[in-house]
């Protein structure tokens, strides 16, 4: 054929690999993204209020109630189920959203830029430590009061010690953080203390309200290893926006969950979902819940595998497998060897120590997917059905048919 | 490698389908690396297509 | 009787492992019968006529794995289930143990192993050519043991094959012998100064063995499958390989075993046989001898070894009916004074098709009409010959040289049938064909002739063994066993379908046996 896939595929993995993600700034989902009127963004492929599962009908009335269009969650909810909100997911608009991923107007987020591809991407501060979060579905008063702290303290000292200090260079923190043992999706112990540090003394500088300036280091630092993991998303997100819509690629751009439904997009294939059920969970329970109480697979967090990292990097982390159950640390490695089965190539600067330094697997090639039947492990939390929070982690195995369907789309436009 | 070098060599061979022909080989001291095959997506039209999405490139090569 | 069935998504497994599984599970207490298998339609079919079939079965696609146990309990049928799961995960465990990493693609594959030069492909047909045009692509080349692949596949794959010069062997090549190594199902055999050209598996296995008889050896056997020498795929391979053998230094003769060559083809080939510039046997099973002399031409495979020894040794040679007419005259002397009625009708129940073929064309001057599925024409008539490993008898289940089943069914069969007086076999031994093949075949013969006895009659049963003493299976003890179970061992294919003959019609004596005493 005259267009080369394998010199498109190329492209699309030096272009992941080159990638220098910076974390530039903070502000309003409105004035940096552009999200106006009642829009709403959600993750994982675009899906209608009707078909929303719990968490993501939760954190929809959640964030109808931050941004006032309704008073009560019941007011909230006969909004939603209007058709008066626009709902987009958070990838038609250069975000990703963990989670439910619910990004409304009035949602702080932090802007990661790529000068070497010259793309932007955001996400929300995700909200916790505190028991009932919002990306879980929950939107109690304890939620909302979290959600306008973030807005009023934490996203201004933030933006405070940006304008200081200047971005912070999330590429060459991310490579440390992964030979520390991160594997940047279900564990960012080393990745969220990197950035405590190198937030620490800026915002002494930039807070002078002592309780104020204790309460975002203690929301920076406590009980909370996986604070980080927006901040890897964003940079995950910023590489994978640079690949979107390069011609004849069959490399992944976005595979991400909306709780009902895993989804594919393919460089070469523009802003085309492809879709499959949505898989449940194979994972972990914290005391007093069951595979029952599970929400099946949710959330933008995906972006970290399409990345190659996350369930694909497993042999970065020994600690991970028994957060997410594991068997073994060899079996870990085996996975991450297996993908290079399905990668175009790996990622010199994510070198993974215990497999001598070679780079993660990067830029999923749907053709291999197909060729070989092996679909990229997904680390991932589990979200209750209901209850607006986590009760576990996992790995999700997500369904062939979206490789398969994209596949076929692919040869209808490239090889008809 | 032409049909005239090869009979002038060791075999090596890659094996696709049963494994027991990998281990009849590997008896006989071949080096042999077996396959883990199996169908795409159990579909020979997608196979067809995955061998029409395949770049020539490799013609020239080898 | 319980059904139980369960299927696994996504799973899959190579048919023989499938089948050794499915095997065990038929021994479990309680179990009447078991399937292992993908969920193509031609198995849905067989689940359906087992009785096997289920609704879950019923949802299960290609890519899935049926397990399905009919059992006289319903927990002996879970149980069996169970049993499955248990063997499955036995073998994941065993896999795992080694620390290796399979790949699961040709190009991975390359990346462990980069300088391979041959691809060998048993995949299911319907994608066989796609891993094939693999190969060749990537300079490899391919022994190609998966049949259903369409001539117009095979032709593409064989044109770009020659254009750089690589073997594609087969589809449907079931033996190969390459620098002393074999491919496929291959006798034990040493190399020598014979090179081979072979059309099919079995014809090759013959040759091969009865080298090996001869205390001569193969210096190469290139399969090409049954369709090379068609108009359609003009020889692609058996030229190719011919060429190759002529430059190659350690063949000193060749013999090439093929169907007869399409009229348009026999010019080329006639040409490229005059070039090897080596003693050449050709034996094209059904074709007059014919050509200008630069080829010995030859009508069995088992005189297209001898031929080629005695070229070698510069000997004089001359096809003979019977290696040992006198003993055959001996036996039929025998056979006569048992004058216990017997069916009129000859009925060949081959495993090797070539075998099948080489029998039936043996067997129509001195019988009159065989209905065969080998070969053309044929009407029905007292006399059959079938070769059970054509794609019509193998739908859904392994080739009878890996499954003996299915054939010792119908050699019993063959007992309860008023018509049948002979029973032609043939038994392959060999590497990658099945333990013990004569085990459960004798036990049939046994079965047959008892049934016979019991209803008054008497039911001779004429057998050939291909293999030799180095097989896994020992070719003494394989003939052993069959001659316990009341057998007619004969040394050849060729001298076994004369000695049927022989037996169903004395008035031949004269013509094969000549005034031997």
């Amino acid at each position: 054929m005259a267009l080369s896939i394998e010199a498109a595929n190329r492209e699309a993995l030096e272009r992941l690999c080159r990638a220098r993600p910076m974390w530039t700034a903070v502000r309003l989902a409105r004035d940096a993204m552009g999200l106006g009127g009642q829009a709403l963004l959600h993750a994982g492929p675009p899906i209608e209020w009707e078909r929303m599962c719990g968490p993501m009908r939760g954190a929809v009335i959640g964030a109808v109630l931050y941004e006032g269009w309704a008073a009560t969650p019941a007011d909230a909810e006969r909004l939603a189920a209007s058709g008066e909100i626009r709902f987009d997911p958070c990838h038609s608009r250069g975000a990703v959203g963990p989670m439910a991923g619910v990004i409304s107007p009035s949602t702080p987020v932090i802007v990661v830029e790529d000068p070497v591809n010259g793309t932007a991407a955001y996400t929300f501060i995700a909200d916790g430590p505190w028991g009932h979060q919002l990306r879980f579905g929950a939107h109690g008063r304890e939620t909302l009061a979290g959600l306008a702290w973030i807005r009023d303290i934490v996203a201004p000292a933030f933006e405070a010690v940006l304008e200081r200090e200047g971005p912070v260079d999330l590429a060459s923190l991310m490579a440390q953080a992964l030979s520390m043992g991160d594997e940047m999706h279900m564990r960012n112990a080393a990745a969220t203390g990197l950035l405590a540090r190198a937030l620490a003394a800026p915002l002494v500088a930039a807070v002078p309200d002592a309780a104020r300036l204790e309460a975002i280091m203690r929301f920076l630092t406590r009980d909370n290893d996986q604070f980080f993991l927006g901040w890897a998303m964003c940079a995950a997100k910023a590489a994978a926006l640079s690949i979107e819509g390069i011609a004849g690629s069959t490399v992944v751009s976005t595979m991400a969950r909306n709780g009902v439904e895993f989804g594919i997009r393919v460089a070469g294939l523009g802003d085309e979902w492809f879709t499959g059920p949505a898989s449940v969970v194979a994972g972990l329970y914290f005391p007093g819940f069951a595979a029952g109480d599970a929400n099946r697979d949710i959330g933008d967090s995906a972006i970290m595998e399409t990345c190659g990292l996350g369930g694909m990097a497993m042999a970065a982390s020994p600690a991970v497998q028994r957060i997410v159950g594991a068997k073994s640390f060899a079996e870990a490695v085996s996975t991450t060897r297996s993908m290079a089965e399905i990668c175009v190539g790996s990622n010199p600067r994510f070198a993974l120590a215990p497999l001598n330094g070679q780079g993660t697997p990067t830029g999923i090639d749907i053709r291999k997917v197909v060729q070989a039947g092996i679909v990229p492990p997904i680390n991932t939390a589990i979200a209750h059905r209901e209850a607006g929070r986590m009760i576990g982690a996992g790995i999700s195995t997500p369904p062939l048919e979206p490789f398969v369907n994209a596949l076929v789309a692919f040869g209808k436009r490239y090889a008809a | 490698m032409s049909v005239e070098q090869l009979l002038g060599q060791p075999l090596r061979v890659i094996n696709l389908g049963l494994e027991l022909f990998a281990r009849e080989l590997e008896t006989d001291g071949v080096p042999v690396v077996h396959v883990d095959w199996r169908p795409p997506a159990g579909d020979p039209s997608v196979a067809a297509l995955l061998a029409r999405l395949e770049d020539d490139a490799e013609e020239s090569a080898g | 009787m319980a059904v139980r069935a369960v299927v696994w998504r996504s799973y899959y497994q190579d048919s023989m492992i499938l089948m050794r599984i499915a095997e065990s599970l038929r021994a479990l207490p309680g179990v009447r019968e078991a399937a292992v298998l993908m969920g193509t339609p031609a198995n849905h079919e067989l689940l359906a006529a087992a009785g096997l079939a289920t609704p879950e079965t019923k949802a299960a696609t290609p890519g899935d794995l049926v397990l399905a146990v009919a059992a006289s309990t319903d927990a002996e049928a879970q149980a069996a289930l169970d049993a499955a799961k248990g063997l499955f995960d036995a073998r994941r465990r065993e896999r795992e143990a080694t620390g290796r990493i399979l790949p699961r693609t040709l190009e991975s594959a390359l990346r462990q192993l980069p300088d391979a030069n041959l691809v060998s492909i048993s995949v299911p047909g319907a994608y066989a050519k796609f891993e094939a045009m693999r190969g060749l692509r990537r300079g490899l080349h391919v022994f190609l043991f998966s049949d259903n692949v369409s001539l117009a596949d095979e032709v593409e794959l064989k044109q770009v094959a020659v254009r750089r010069r690589l073997l594609c062997m087969g589809p449907d090549c079931g033996t190969a012998y390459l620098n002393g190594v074999g491919l496929g199902f291959a006798n034990v055999v040493a190399r020598g100064r014979v090179g081979c050209v072979a059309a099919s598996g079995t014809g090759l296995q013959a040759v091969a063995s009865r080298l090996a008889a001869l205390g001569e050896g193969v210096s190469h056997g290139i399969g090409v499958g049954g369709r090379d020498l068609s108009a359609e795929v003009d020889g692609a391979m058996t030229k190719l390989a011919l060429e190759a053998l002529a430059a190659d230094p350690t063949t000193e003769a060749v013999i090439l075993i093929s169907k007869p060559p399409a009229a348009s083809v026999l010019p080329g080939l006639e040409a490229t046989i005059r070039k090897v510039g080596k003693p050449i046997v050709v034996s094209c099973l059904g074709a007059a001898a014919r050509g200008d002399g630069s080829a010995r031409w030859v009508t069995t495979l088992e005189d297209a070894a001898d031929a080629a020894v005695a070229l070698l040794d510069g000997r004089s040679w001359a096809p003979r009916a019977f290696s040992d007419p006198v003993a055959v005259r001996t036996r039929l002397a025998r056979l006569r004074a048992d004058t216990t009625r017997r069916g009129a009708g000859l009925l060949g129940l081959y495993t090797g098709g070539t075998l099948a073929h080489e029998a039936r064309l043996l067997l129509e001057p001195l019988l009159g009409p065989i209905a065969s599925n080998v070969g053309a024409g044929g009407e029905a008539g007292p006399h059959r010959i079938l070769d059970l490993g054509a794609d019509e008898f193998t739908v859904g289940r392994l080739h009878p040289m890996l499954d003996p089943e299915g054939r010792a069914a119908r050699v019993r069969e063959a007992g309860r049938s008023a018509g049948v007086g002979v029973v032609l076999v043939d038994l392959v031994l060999g590497r990658g064909v099945h333990a013990d093949p004569a085990r459960p075949l004798a036990a049939a013969i046994e079965d047959a002739r008892r049934a016979a006895a019991a209803d008054g009659r008497s039911l001779l049963v004429v057998a050939s063994v291909v293999g030799t003493e180095r097989d896994p299976q020992g070719l003494g003890a394989q003939v052993g066993a069959l001659e316990a179970a009341g057998a007619e061992m004969v040394p050849s294919n060729a001298q076994a379908a004369r000695f049927a003959a022989l037996a169903l019609n004395p008035s031949l004596e004269a013509e094969l046996l000549g005034d031997a005493r």
